[in-house]
């Protein structure tokens, strides 16, 4: 919902505040260079007289002096039918710069205010403002769900900025553009008069006045009180008008000043609501607070980019969607499928089922599990796929179905069946999916057949659970899923190194560059040279080692900077894809693609960094440590075979612990006679990690299950006299694990 | 005092409406470049002395800006923030305009003054921008403002 609101309305809106920031940023530089130019340190020390005394000698013909937010005083002045305006010294009076307001400023400031279009643009600009504040606001509740609480909203994100440009930049920026929309809108608001307008009314001109011969300026006793800094405006009275006065504008009120007694008269003092709309006014200009129009400013120039990233995300969820064809409508549907998804790629799954079921005959009606109807008065079966979202939350168009099912009603023979997609590497494994069911069954419904989960989109396992639901129903159901066609790139190999083939072990590092494609698109052929497309190390390369078979993932050990795609492939002996990869020659071309992982990331805030990895869950921590540019502390503990045989990337390590990328290495290995694996080092170095850990030190694990599952449990040994544990550490992303 | 004047002023306009003719008078404005947004100004009457005497025209519908405009503000006092005569929307710079009012016989030739103060934001505010009598001899006569006000001229029809 949030979200839909957040898309739609930014594409709505996003003109009228792309040009909203970008002339607002440029505004935001103004109060800086007016205080740059101004002579600001001091000058609460002089009063209004002292200048006023400076200002009479150099300039006989002034009419009215001005004190600007920004601290520059003004001097308006006619000399023979001549009207001109200086910048001056407060402290000498002495001219700076003839003052003019700049051509440039006061269009881009129209442009801000109105796009030149006066009542209608002032009205669009209060609008803009309008959708700013929703969609900051809405934005931020996003960053919210995502970064799981407030007070984690500012903690290290997963991804990389350049791979998440929207999540990052928003949260640099908005609270800059919840301010300045804000005010914006409460000035437009009061413009137009939409909220009570406090207006001061100013004191009257005042009935009587001295009238006698007019006293030199700064002999006016009024004047002599007030600092310069509190000074406004100052009219002077007219040239020969001895009945004329002074009048005054200052910080704390408004008068008028007896040119002959000196005397302050009518003297009004600013209200309470004045004083807050020239605060509102303040913040939203930044006049006499350059440093708050900066850092505003800045927020501003991001709204651009948010606007084109957000549109990027847009199109990218919008591809992703699919179209049911044959949808029945509810109420005539004999079977119903509900679809919990995120980022879509549940319904893939829902409509290979939607069809299957429509081609046996059945009425199939296929929504989202938001959009459950309160009853289905012809279904005979409910299906419910789902994913899960984060730590066990309904995915995107689910979060709307606990709350509904409670009011749904049906027939009493009507039976349901949930199927989970998730990941076995989270402990929130289809956790939603399994949560779904057990509300299903206490509200005493019959289940076709108990809940299953499918582990990472897996086409075979799919299919399985087809054939078995399909026989409960007396269906032949051949569930044959066809995901989309992903872009692969063509990749070369152009160098392998092999380790481990005397202990049993037989692993290769695998280095490709980007191969030509065989392309005749237009644009390829522009290119000069394949590029390889952005990846960090961590992140994973999806290989197809033939077309009909699913992608085989692989840690990246090497990041696109490198200038090479690198990864460390163990060769099973039943291995499709890893055989397909080890038997590779250099010059061989392989397909694959790019799947961001981008929780698995050291973060740099934290103080060192511990990875721990077995055999080829070497990869991904190889590729942190090259990269370790700024040199933070990490060490590497790392479990082998043999170090004559299998030891992976030796000499590099080598090199990096000579040149501080690397802080220390621990090795562990098992067909030596010390017979040592790697939660025995864990173990041994227990006061070192425990130090590290109360320390604030991150830890990165890498590698197979077993590996893992023992891993955490020697971690979870060593930290128990610490007062954290391991699900602390985990929740404060201080424990990773890249489980294959 | 000012009081009085202002009552006797208005029950002799009152009177002069009704039994004196009036006469169509064209006031052409042009301003100069000064460089600014939209521009308030406010065209009035005033006696020899500078008594304030009426209003013909009002540039600028926000009144609360019409503080800025301050020689008329001063001698006509807060009546001016509930004026309710001639108005238009605020001049730009380089503008040229004509506006036509009636104006009673007996104002004309009798030593009645013009007078135009303007005011622009963020920049000065002109009192007396342009002071001309009111007379056959003046009429079609360009004088220029010392603000921002090029050239003021008027015509009677």
């Amino acid at each position: 919902m949030l979200r839909k609101l957040h898309s739609y309305l930014g594409l709505a809106a996003s003109i009228l505040v792309v040009l909203l920031a970008i002339s607002g940023a440029v505004l935001a530089i103004n109060p800086a260079l007016d205080r740059a130019q101004a002579k600001v340190s001091g000058t609460d020390q002089i009063s209004v007289a002292d200048v006023a005394a400076n200002i009479a000698h150099l300039y006989p013909n002034v009419e009215q002096l001005q004190r600007k937010a920004s601290g520059s005083l003004i001097v308006y002045y006619s000399n023979a039918d001549q009207a001109g305006a200086d910048l001056v010294d407060p402290f000498t009076g002495e001219k700076i710069a003839p003052y003019s307001l700049s051509p440039f400023k006061r269009w881009v400031q129209n442009f801000h205010r109105s796009f030149l279009l006066d009542t209608p643009g002032r009205a669009a600009g209060g609008i803009g403002a309008l959708l700013m504040v929703i969609l900051s606001i809405s934005g931020l509740f996003m960053l919210r769900t995502r970064q799981g609480g407030w007070r984690k909203i500012f903690r290290p994100m997963p991804g990389s900025i350049k791979q998440d440009l929207h999540g990052h930049f928003s949260r640099f920026a908005v609270l800059g553009l919840i301010l300045s929309a804000c005010t914006g809108g409460y000035m437009s608001a009061s413009r137009f008069e939409l909220i009570p307008v406090y207006q001061q009314v100013d004191p009257a001109f005042p009935e009587t006045v001295n009238g006698g011969k007019p006293a030199a300026v700064d002999g006016l006793p009024a004047l002599q009180t007030i600092a310069l800094t509190d000074l406004r405006e100052l009219v002077y009275p007219y040239p020969g008008d001895s009945l004329d006065v002074y009048s005054l504008r200052t910080d704390q009120g408004v008068g008028f000043i007896d040119q002959a007694s000196g005397e302050l008269l009518s003297y009004q003092m600013v209200g309470t609501a004045q004083k807050i709309y020239e605060f509102i006014y303040m913040l939203h200009t930044g006049e006499g607070l350059w440093w708050l129009a900066l850092l505003v400013g800045l927020a501003s120039l991001s709204v651009p980019l948010l606007a084109f990233t957000g549109l990027q995300i847009f199109m990218k969820r919008r591809r992703s969607m699919i179209r049911i064809k044959n949808n029945a409508t509810a109420n005539s549907a004999e079977i119903v499928i509900l679809v919990g998804s995120e980022t879509n790629s549940t319904w893939g799954f829902a409509k290979t089922l939607h069809d299957a079921l429509s081609l046996s005959g059945y009425r199939v009606h296929s929504n989202s599990m938001n959009n459950i109807a309160s009853t289905y008065p012809k279904a005979k079966k409910m299906f419910i796929l789902t994913s899960t979202y984060g730590d066990g939350d309904a995915p995107a168009s689910a979060k709307l179905f606990m709350n509904k099912i409670k009011r749904f009603t049906n027939h009493s023979n009507f039976q349901f069946c949930v199927l989970g997609f998730g990941d076995r590497k989270f402990d929130s494994y289809g956790q939603f999916a399994l949560d779904v069911n057990n509300v299903l069954l206490d509200k005493g419904w019959n289940p076709l057949s108990s809940v299953d989960i499918i582990d990472t989109q897996s086409t075979q396992a799919f299919n399985r659970w087809g054939t078995v639901v399909g026989s409960l129903m007396g269906l032949d159901l051949d569930l044959i899923y066809r995901p989309p066609r992903i872009s692969t790139q063509l990749l070369q190999l152009v160098d392998r190194v092999d380790y481990g083939a005397e202990v049993n072990a037989p692993t290769a590092v695998l280095r490709f560059i980007p191969a030509e494609q065989k392309s005749g698109r237009f644009f390829n052929k522009l290119r000069r040279k394949p590029r390889l497309p952005q990846f960090s190390a961590g992140d994973l390369v999806g290989i197809l080692p033939t077309e009909s078979d699913n992608a085989r993932f692989y840690s990246l050990a090497s990041a696109s900077k490198n200038r090479q795609l690198e990864i460390c492939v163990h060769q099973h002996p039943q291995g499709i894809c890893s055989n397909y990869l080890y038997n590779l020659q250099l010059g061989d071309c392989i397909k694959g693609f790019i799947r961001e992982n981008p929780t698995f990331r050291p973060q740099r805030e934290q103080s060192s960094i511990l990875l721990i990895g077995a055999g080829t869950g070497i990869a991904p921590l190889i590729g942190f440590i090259r990269n370790n540019h700024t040199r933070q502390p990490m060490r590497l503990y790392w479990g082998g075979r043999d170090p004559n045989s299998d030891f992976l990337y030796r000499a590099e390590l080598e090199q990096y612990l000579q040149d501080k990328r690397l802080t220390e290495l621990v090795t562990a290995f098992s067909r030596t006679e010390e017979r040592c694996y790697i939660q025995d080092k864990l173990l041994a170095d227990a006061p070192k990690i425990q130090a590290l850990i109360s320390e604030g030190a991150q830890i990165l694990v890498c590698g197979g299950r077993p590996m893992s599952k023992c891993v955490s449990a020697a971690i979870t040994e060593v930290i128990s006299p610490l007062q954290i544990t391991l699900e602390d550490l985990k929740a404060q992303g201080r424990y990773l694990e890249d489980v294959y | 005092m000012n009081r009085l004047i202002m009552l006797i002023f208005f029950v002799s306009s009152l009177i002069f409406a009704a039994s004196s003719q009036a006469r169509t008078v064209n006031f052409n404005t042009e301003l100069t470049n000064y460089g600014g947004s939209g521009a308030y100004l406010v065209l009035y009457l005033t006696d020899a002395n500078g008594q304030y005497q009426d209003t013909l025209w009002v540039a600028g519908r926000k009144s609360k800006y019409y503080k800025h405009l301050r020689g008329w503000t001063r001698s006509a006092g807060t009546q001016v923030f509930s004026y309710d005569g001639l108005t238009g929307a605020s001049r730009g710079q380089g503008e040229t305009f004509t506006i036509t009012v009636d104006v009673a016989d007996s104002l004309i030739d009798s030593g009645y003054q013009l007078r135009m103060d303007t005011a622009v934001e963020d920049m000065r505010e002109n009192r007396n921008d342009v002071v001309v009598p009111l007379s056959s001899e003046g009429a079609g006569k360009a004088v220029s403002g010392r603000g921002y006000v090029k050239t003021f001229t008027y015509t009677f029809n």
